[in-house]
């Protein structure tokens, strides 16, 4: 994992369109733009600058299909997310020992 | 990876400290000694004052974490919001402090939840959330395996 990585994860999906979007692909599978601009009520070229940034922080992929463009999630992408919690679980564990020995340090 | 769903909602950490709930009122919200455990920081205890955490730079890091006061109960509960790399594109939790007496001490609950800045604009009227995503979202990491 990069954070580079991460923060392309985390920054697709910091918007709430974008959230949609992704989210009604791993609800309804493979999806047309067309479909997913019906389902999203922006334009298409507003879809298509979505599915972009997805499409950058590898969270979906996409196939053309004739004229029509499909495109699917990638359900490994997100574990830079997952990771990036571990992170900052070890993170605040730590501060925890910290806070623990500072405790012990201060008068009653 | 075992619950993975729950983790990336919501990270909670827990702990039972053999001190009472005054001292670690004071370890969380005096910022001398904040700095002690936590990072050089101009915080105070005053819901809407805004300050900053600061550490060492790190590469994709410059150290700093903006937040605002949310939340001052003394001595239960305090929460603040956790931003990094910048309003704009950057990335925001909140953090929730509850402290409880507990059995010869202190429990203590520390919550960080949220991570896009939702809360800042209706995102054209947008009104998706983070918790109705992951909650779709569970059967995909599901199987992350």
């Amino acid at each position: 994992m990069t954070q580079a990585n991460t923060n392309h994860v985390f920054r697709a999906l910091a918007d709430p369109t974008r959230r949609a979007i992704f989210e009604e692909l791993t609800r309804q599978g493979e999806q047309t733009v067309h479909a997913l601009t019906r389902y999203a009520g922006v334009s298409q070229p507003a879809v298509s600058k979505h599915l972009t940034v997805l499409k950058r922080a590898k969270l979906v992929r996409h196939r053309r299909e004739g004229r029509e463009t499909h495109y699917r999630v990638q359900p490994d992408a997100l574990a830079p997310m997952v990771d990036w919690l571990n992170l900052y679980g070890a993170f605040w564990r730590d501060r925890f020992d910290r806070l623990d020995a500072l405790l012990e340090r201060m008068e009653p | 990876m075992s619950n993975t769903a729950e983790s990336t909602r919501t990270l909670v950490i827990e702990r039972v400290f053999s001190h009472p709930p005054e001292k670690l009122w004071r370890a969380l919200t005096e910022s001398t000694l904040l700095a002690q455990w936590m990072m050089s920081n101009d915080f105070a205890p005053v819901a809407g004052h805004k300050f900053q955490f600061r550490a060492d730079p790190k590469p994709n890091w410059n150290g700093v974490v903006d937040c605002e006061v949310l939340i001052v109960e003394p001595l239960q509960r305090l929460s603040y919001n956790w931003g990094v790399g910048g309003s704009e594109s950057g990335l925001q939790w909140v953090v929730l402090w509850t402290l409880t007496p507990a059995e010869g001490g202190t429990h203590v609950r520390m919550e960080q939840s949220g991570f896009g800045p939702d809360q800042q604009a209706a995102y054209q009227g947008a009104k998706y959330g983070w918790g109705k995503f992951f909650d779709g979202l569970e059967r995909v990491i599901g199987g992350l395996g």
